[in-house]
């Protein structure tokens, strides 16, 4: 007898439907490391090529590949951890993740449902440890529930204000001998969860009414631009109106930083015009921003002056630090795209007079500082240099994946990012040890990419161990290691604020950078002077193939400049060790 | 000020650590809480009242309707309420005492729903001043076991908390 090929079940185990899931998701390339209550499910992942996995070095590095990629693709990354030690390991990239709302779907292994509460082997309760770090998390209590749940993981962690979710799976519903019917839904609806798909037309009609009538308006370009892959509306949103633009620390590429109506980052190691423009201002149209502490500094003299349009997806991060006049819950792209219609369709154009008038002032305000810095005569490197000949060998197209700390700021200051998604780096957590996992993460999906990872001696050693893993996949990341000996940012500020006691901020015995590199494979230079400086990076990146460690010797004494004074206004900054505003 | 917020959530293990994770991981208080499932199995009900000023009281609202597993909530400050609390109470209630102890219960409307010679246990609705006013008039020292259940609370009129 023949059946209709619809009336074909299958029949599969927990193992089974969760590899099945995600190879119905379209998921490309799994992260992560096995344990004793994942068994079953890299049993079935074994059994089939159409999901890749990744065996990374550290729990914590898996984390940070699957959210680069997410940042460099826009989709949820995905990551299997074993229970107990292996889901704690991930918590650091998950809550990395979160600050800066990544889509990440991380499955971990939880011991057998009967021994759940007993303190039993590998056992944590990871659903609570997760929590305040996650945008939601599941337990699977049934088998049958697991491709529905997935389908769900994936739906929350993508739409809306994206974030990462977890799915804790217990052994025994992954037991290859229970089977149960197969069906992925093709969508899912949550009677609890609605996120807005466009903002109110009545309260854009009344932001566009306030910026065509602004005399010194500033766009305010943040993540959720990025993220929201809003960047060309916003750009031309930005040009249309003649409007200057400063991009966050997340936002760097959401408006090309080529152009002229780009002033810099806002904040405490923003730039002069940027700060000085936002201060100024009488409009402050955010898209995509959360206005946080390293970007508003007090906030009770935070631009006295300006009326504040605020776009976000997340009503909760509306008027939470900075008050909104005009709040506008939803995806900045729809909303930028709405106000350009408006724009079109409007008698009236912003105001040409006053706009040229705040331009004469905010080029006198580029003069002053410009990202200037000083270079020694000595030829002992400046790391700002550094970034700059980065730039010039990569064309300035490169993915930069950055580690945190000083060498994080300067790549953000002096790599010049044209395109959005190409600058990775942990803005919100601040998470030493994200930029080498993040570059591999996205070399593994553009190899033909130039894929930068600009970091320190301090950072880099939170993950080196993942030079294996490179080994092992063939991932020839280039990594500039801006080497000052110390960990920089700190010791900056106990130079500013602490009289120069360097508590705990110089690092001894570092390993041989090169001899390292080499123990696994892989090439190394050392860079001690300018003018060895291009010659090497040439040679390095002429190196398709290689992953190649780039031993930078630079300035120890160098500090990121500007700096906001702290507890002040935005205009309140250090330009240099001795200049203050 | 003081807000009662009604929460609908769905009755699902590990919804309720997730608002009280979300108070004290957002440095927001709690003064009372109270949740049960509602007539309808899927959905659990829980009243909270909190203090703070209004930029606080909007994360309050803003950050519990970001959970996936809230449903829709009301400040019910915002519009006339009602809002009761209930209350069992021993009290030490022997010798002369015992009939000036049941005078009391019966002006403030409560109930005498166990009995021993030396003790009375009390039940006792109404809002909080109410409740605070009884422990006042019987007197602190006479008090030897108390149980409140947080306050419920439910718009007047028309209005609905609903899905
Ligand atoms: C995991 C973690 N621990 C501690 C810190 C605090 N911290 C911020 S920057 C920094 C120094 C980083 O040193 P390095 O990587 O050498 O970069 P540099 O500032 O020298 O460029 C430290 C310790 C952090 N951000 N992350
Ligand atoms: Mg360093």
């Amino acid at each position: 007898m023949l059946l209709a090929e619809e009336y074909i079940v299958e029949m599969l185990s927990g193992a089974e439907m969760v590899i099945r899931s995600l190879q119905d998701e379209g998921v490309e390339y799994i992260y992560g490391y096995p344990g004793g209550s994942v068994l079953h499910i890299y049993d079935a992942l074994f059994q089939q090529d159409k999901v890749k996995h990744v065996l990374v070095r550290h729990e914590q590095a898996a984390t940070h590949m699957a959210d680069a990629y997410a940042r460099a693709s826009g989709k949820p990354g995905v990551v299997f951890v074993t229970s107990g030690p292996g889901a704690t390991n991930a918590v650091t990239g998950i809550a990395t993740a979160y600050m800066d709302s990544i889509p990440m779907v991380v499955i971990s292994g939880q011991v057998m449902s009967h021994l759940i509460g007993e303190d039993a082997f590998q056992e944590t309760d990871i659903l609570g440890v997760s929590r305040p770090v996650v945008k939601h998390n599941f337990a699977i209590k049934d088998a049958k529930d697991i491709p529905e749940t997935i389908k769900k993981a994936f739906y929350v962690a993508s739409t809306g204000r994206p974030g990462p979710v977890v799915v804790d799976i217990p052994k025994d519903m992954t037991a290859p001998t229970d089977k149960f019917e197969y069906n992925y839904p093709a969508q899912v609806e949550m009677r609890s969860y609605n996120p807005a798909t466009r903002g109110h037309s009545g309260q854009i009609k009344k932001a566009m009414d306030m910026m065509v009538a602004a005399k010194r308006p500033v766009i305010l370009v943040g993540g959720g631009t990025i993220g929201g892959r809003a960047s060309e509306v916003v750009t031309e949103l930005a040009q249309k109106m003649n409007f200057p633009v400063s991009t966050t620390l997340m936002g760097l590429g959401g408006y090309p930083a080529s152009d002229r109506q780009w002033l810099g980052m806002p904040g405490m190691h923003g730039s002069y015009e940027a700060n000085m423009a936002l201060h100024h201002a009488d409009l402050i149209l955010s898209l995509g921003a959360r206005f946080d502490d390293r970007v508003t500094n007090a906030t009770e003299k935070f631009c006295p002056t300006a009326r504040v349009i605020h776009v976000d997806i997340d009503p909760s991060s509306i008027s939470k630090t900075i008050a909104a006049d005009v709040p506008i819950v939803g995806p900045t792209k729809s909303v930028a795209t709405e106000m350009l219609s408006l724009l079109a369709k409007s008698k009236t154009s912003p105001d040409k007079s006053a706009l040229a008038d705040w331009w004469g002032q905010i080029d006198q305000w580029r003069q002053r500082h410009g990202g200037r810095y000083d270079t020694h005569a000595d030829g002992l490197l400046k790391p700002q240099q550094v970034i700059e000949a980065v730039h010039k060998v990569t064309n300035g197209d490169a993915y930069v994946c950055s580690d945190v700390g000083q060498h994080q700021m300067f790549a953000a200051q002096y790599y010049k990012f044209d395109k959005p998604n190409r600058w990775i780096n942990s803005g919100g957590l601040g998470t030493m040890g994200f930029g080498f996992p993040a570059a591999m993460g996205v070399k593994l999906h553009y190899p033909d990419a130039e894929v930068v990872c600009v970091t320190g001696e301090g950072s880099f050693q939170m993950n080196l161990q993942e030079l294996s893993t490179c080994s092992q996949y063939g991932l020839p990341v280039k990594i500039i290691c801006l080497n000052n000996g110390s960990l920089g940012m700190v010791r900056q500020w106990q130079d500013m604020n602490y009289e120069s006691r360097h508590s705990q901020s110089y690092m001894e015995s570092l390993p041989d950078f090169e001899k390292l590199a080499a123990a696994y494979g892989h090439e190394a230079i050392t860079v001690a002077n300018e003018a060895e400086l291009m010659p090497a990076l040439e040679k390095a990146f002429a190196m398709k193939d290689k992953l190649v460690f780039m031993n930078i010797l630079v300035d120890a004494n160098e500090h990121v400049y500007p700096m906001q004074v702290p507890k002040a206004s935005m205009r309140d900054m250090w330009l240099s060790k001795s200049e203050r505003t | 000020m003081r807000h009662i917020i009604a929460v609908l959530m769905e009755n699902e293990a590990g919804a309720l650590s997730r608002v009280v994770g979300l108070f004290s991981q957002r440095n927001f208080n709690i003064e009372t809480l109270n949740v049960a499932p509602t007539e309808d199995p899927t959905l659990s009900r829980l009243t909270v009242t909190t203090t703070g000023n209004d930029r606080v009281i909007e994360q309050i609202t803003k950050q519990l309707n970001k959970l996936i597993e809230v449903v829709k909530l009301v400040d019910l400050t915002d519009g006339d309420h009602i809002e009761r609390e209930m209350m069992l109470i021993k009290l030490k209630a022997a010798g002369q005492h015992r009939d000036e102890i049941k005078r009391t219960v019966d002006i403030f409307r409560g109930q005498i729903v166990d009995v021993t010679s030396s003790v009375y246990t009390v039940q006792l609705t109404g809002d909080q001043p109410k409740l605070d006013a009884f422990i006042n008039a019987i007197g602190e020292s006479y008090v030897l076991e108390t149980v409140r259940s947080g306050v419920s609370g439910i718009a007047r009129g028309e209005k609905v908390l609903s899905i």
